[in-house]
């Protein structure tokens, strides 16, 4: 499973690091680790357009998204 | 910045064809501040707004700033009179051709609009940032404003939304982004001076330019304001290429992101899907003009925009307001 830290970066660095793992096919599972509501909007909305199941999981200050290919 | 810097600069700037006449003082001569003349009998409408590219041709970025500060003028249906620079530039750190370009973005975009450049103020700063202060001209009894609008009226939008969605993936360099650039380009340096003619020429009482909070943001400040309510059609608005492929591949945003959870106790969209909302939310840079018109004069509005080359349709309408209901109802 490919594990991203995507905490600390500013729109649209998440999701363009989510983008390109998901684009690679080479992983049908990825966690990524986010600290703004925003990250975890956009990164739940290219999930789902590109066919993916998301769960967010809240973590204090981060949220954990478990990302997994239909 | 340096006095030298500064000087070479201006002296770039092609000679401004509104000074004579209404610029009382000579911007050659150092003054500290510029004495206009300004026509009897009228009222000023003033405005200042400026903000770091979003684009990467500064020439472009200029005009757009100048365009997006001028906006503001046209919404209340005044004509630009005379304007000042607001710039903020690293130019320990960055070639001074440009902030030039910068300039000269500016300067066309204010001779475009009819404004004299009066001066301005410049700050070293390690992030580049260009707006104007911009006084305009109005009638003091006939103005568009956010608190008239009127049960009935129909609500015609200027301009396609999804400006904040292409400048995030320019940002990003997403694939394709000198396309996305050339696009943002072409909606944001537009001037609204089509939208403005109409308010001062058939008499339109509530109108606002769309910009930061969104066409849902603003829409909802002209609500509160008149205490009413409305209806719009997601799929009667004009959206620029590409803006809805880019919120669903996650380009929205932060700042349209908090326009739109702001207000979700003033809107429903229960039956919308949810990338329209987002855009309707989307924070815009240098966006078109809400006009609120009465049905009488809905096709005479529509056929003088449309002359003037503007996107311009109907998207909704003004209601009465049901006291604990949302003011805004989005439908598909």
């Amino acid at each position: 499973m490919k594990q991203i830290d995507a905490r600390g970066l500013s729109c649209p660095q998440p999701v363009l690091l989510v983008k390109k793992a998901m684009a690679s096919g080479e992983n049908d599972s990825i966690e990524v680790l986010v600290d703004s509501a925003v990250a975890v909007e956009n990164i739940s909305r290219v999930a789902s357009s590109l066919g993916w199941d998301v769960a967010a999981t809240p973590k204090e200050d981060e949220v954990q998204l478990q990302l997994v290919q239909k | 910045m340096a006095p030298g810097d500064l000087e070479r600069v201006l002296k770039t700037l092609p000679a401004d064809p509104w000074a004579a006449g209404r610029l009382l003082t000579s911007s050659g001569r150092n003054e500290d501040a510029s004495i206009v003349r300004i026509p009897a009998g009228k009222a000023l409408v003033q405005t200042v707004d400026f903000f770091t590219p979003i684009v990467n041709d500064p020439y472009k970025f200029g005009q757009i700033a100048a365009a997006n500060a001028l906006s503001d003028v046209y919404a209340m249906g005044g004509d630009p009179w005379c304007a000042m620079n607001i710039v903020c530039f690293p130019a320990k750190s960055l070639d001074i051709t440009v902030l030039a370009a910068i300039l000269a973005g500016g300067a066309d975009k204010t001779a475009e609009a009819g404004a004299a450049l009066a001066g301005g103020h410049s700050v070293e700063d390690p992030e580049v940032k260009f707006g104007l202060a911009v006084t305009g001209i109005i009638t003091p009894d006939a103005f568009a404003d956010n608190g008239s609008l009127r049960p009935d009226d129909q609500l015609v939008v200027t301009k396609a939304l999804g400006t904040g969605l292409l400048a995030t993936a320019i940002k990003g360099r997403r694939s394709g982004h000198q396309e996305l650039e050339d696009i943002l380009y072409r909606s944001a340096a537009r001037l609204n001076a089509a939208p403005g003619r109409v308010i001062r020429s058939l008499g339109i009482k509530a109108a606002t330019d769309i910009t930061g909070f969104g066409l849902g943001g603003h829409l909802l400040e002209m609500l509160d304001a008149s205490d009413l309510a409305a209806v719009i059609h997601a799929g009667r608005l004009a959206m620029l290429p590409y803006a809805l492929q880019l919120a669903a591949e996650g380009f929205l945003p932060g700042g349209s992101h908090a326009n739109r959870m702001h207000r979700q106790n003033d809107y429903n969209a229960d039956s919308t899907d949810a990338l329209l909302t987002d855009i309707i939310f989307d924070a815009q840079t240098s966006g078109g003009i809400i006009l609120a018109v009465p049905p009488a004069q809905v096709n005479e509005v529509l056929a003088r925009l449309r002359d003037d080359g503007e996107i311009a349709d109907v998207i909704g309408e003004v209601l009465p307001h049901v006291p604990g209901k949302p003011r805004l109802t989005i439908l598909p």
